[in-house]
């Protein structure tokens, strides 16, 4: 299903190897906000018995386009878009989750922006599935998607004016 | 919305008006609300509203034990609930390096795959009903009966099932589980095969379902459709096989896999997977192994280490994801559903632009959506 004028990958160290050229690396992620140790690299294998899936990449958020290009580039498909309110941190995280529908590849792309101005471009011109899945994190975490073509509610209200999946919202 | 409006402006050469259709329409199971812009019979347009019957499983996930939302893993696909109990008990197994009993694992397959063919056979008896067929409802229903007393003996419920444990299964099943699954199997055989000759091979319904509702693999990749849909797109993507987990590998089954893309595919793709679980169910019970069911010293208060876990499983109509954050405490971060047909329903837009209307409702139906598992 890959493009025909790309180059197949055959491993996910070669398509680590494009993730590494895409992040400078002077990037570093930040830790979780868990006592989870902050991983060493932008770019990393894990174990997927332990994990569930093969590839972690931390992106800066004006690359998770580029990022969500070179997966599709590959056949990839998009799993999911969702969010994660690290408010110790003072930070919102953005986690896509790609599978491959030929391999058993799973890959996991993250990007942190902060909790006072948070806005990533949207991934829905590269795959149309995000739009629902960005609406979505929109509602529940107040996540600003770039170039989105309808950032509405999609299963609150239409009236809503909060996002109930932040960690200070109480009902 | 009340009455249908008419956005006829100068602008637009063609005249089309708005179509209400749902939240409360027997075409859109549950309560999904649709709405049309048609052309005549025509639809331009077609946005799906949702939302209607949201519980914020996810925000729930945040405010009690690993344990305690158990519960909450049958209610969301509440037609096959066992493959969600599956996704979240394995995943909270992976995060905190819980072993399964293989007894178990064999119980678990077992009960996953009657339930994927009792799912089946709702959807069998609910799409020909939307095509306008009531009688293989009547005979899915009897036959999806037996299913629904095998899995109460053991379970307890008939449809909302919280049966799986961290470490297992929370009963042991006994000789009557293992009887009434056999019989269940020399059952269902002839009764494929009956419905097979009664309403697959039917000309009237090859001539509805052939040829509509086209979608296709690269669609389906850019969507994250999967389960049947991404099947009758002719890839051959199954969890079961390509992420094997539990105990899947070491069953031999085939994946159906239909090239057309239309809505006869994605029939065939059900009706030959329902064939396929049987073959899984007797592989299993034949060579059912005896020990325990449940691992001792899981505790009652679960803390997985910090960090993010994945499982993926196949439920029936499609890919399940379930990804849960620790941060070593009792209560879950966050557990995130990514549920299979809030991305099957995601593609609707597109592939039903240009349908007449019936078709675009065979279309909706050939999708087998199951609201709660959209909303969540």
């Amino acid at each position: 299903m890959a493009n025909g004028d790309t180059p197949v990958i055959h491993s996910l160290q070669e398509l680590a190897d494009q993730f590494n050229k895409l992040i400078p690396h002077e990037t570093l992620p930040a830790a979780s906000g868990t006592t989870e140790p902050a991983p060493t690299s932008p770019v990393q294998m894990e174990d997927y018995a332990a994990k569930g899936y093969h590839l972690n990449v931390c992106v800066q958020p004006d690359q998770v386009v580029g990022a969500a290009e070179i997966l599709d580039s590959h056949g990839f498909a998009l799993d999911a878009v969702t969010g994660m309110d690290w408010i110790a941190a003072n930070e919102m995280e953005v986690v896509y989750d790609y599978f491959h529908p030929m391999n058993s590849w799973r890959v996991v792309i993250r990007t942190r922006v902060p909790r006072g101005k948070p806005e990533v471009p949207t991934i829905s011109k590269v795959y149309p599935g995000a739009d629902w899945h960005e609406r979505e994190t929109h509602e529940f975490f107040g996540i600003v998607f770039l170039g989105h073509p309808n950032l509405t509610p999609l299963l609150l209200p239409e009236d809503a004016d909060y996002h109930p999946l932040r960690k200070d919202f109480v009902a | 919305m009340s009455a249908p409006e008419i956005i006829s402006t100068s602008d637009t050469p063609r005249e089309t008006f708005v179509l209400n259709v749902g939240p409360q329409h027997p075409a859109t199971h549950g309560v999904l609300r649709l709405k049309l812009t048609m052309e005549g019979e025509y639809v331009v347009r077609a946005e799906p509203i949702c939302g209607y019957i949201h519980r914020m499983h996810e925000k729930m996930g945040e405010n009690r034990t690993w344990a305690q939302f158990l519960p909450n893993t049958g209610r969301i696909d509440y037609l096959s609930a066992m493959t969600y109990n599956h996704a979240y008990v394995a995943a909270v197994e992976r995060a905190a390096k819980i072993e399964v009993p293989l007894r178990a694992e064999y119980i678990r397959v077992i009960t996953s795959e009657l339930n994927r063919i009792s799912s089946h056979l709702v959807w069998f008896g609910a799409f020909l009903l939307d095509l306008g067929g009531f009688t293989p409802l009547l005979y899915a229903f009897d036959d999806r009966e037996q299913i629904l007393d095998i899995l109460e003996a053991v379970s307890g419920s008939r449809l909302t099932y919280c049966y799986y444990r961290f470490g297992g299964v929370c009963n042991d099943v006994d000789a009557d589980f293992v009887r009434g699954c056999r019989n269940f199997v020399a059952r269902m055989r002839p009764r494929l095969k009956m419905y097979k000759t009664l309403v697959t091979d039917n000309i009237i319904l090859r001539k509805r379902l052939e040829g509509i509702g086209f979608i296709n693999s690269e669609m389906c990749r850019k969507y994250g459709a999967t389960g049947p849909v991404i099947r009758g797109a002719g890839v051959a993507y199954d969890v079961r096989k390509i992420e094997p987990y539990s105990i899947y590998r070491d069953f031999d089954f085939d994946i159906p896999t239909f090239p057309d893309g239309d809505c006869m595919a994605r029939y065939l793709v059900r009706m030959e997977e329902m064939a396929q679980s049987l073959r899984i169910i007797e592989q299993a019970i034949g060579r059912f192994p005896d020990g325990p069911t449940l691992t001792h010293g899981v505790p009652r208060m679960l803390k997985p280490p910090a960090g993010d876990y994945c499982f993926a499983v196949e439920a029936a109509r499609g890919r399940l994801l379930v990804r849960i954050v620790s941060d070593h405490r009792e209560i879950p971060y966050r557990v995130r559903l990514r549920t299979p047909c809030f991305s099957n329903l995601s593609l609707f837009e597109e592939a039903s632009a240009g349908m007449i209307l019936p078709d675009a409702l065979a279309e909706l139906g050939s999708l087998d959506l199951v609201i709660p598992d959209i909303d969540r």
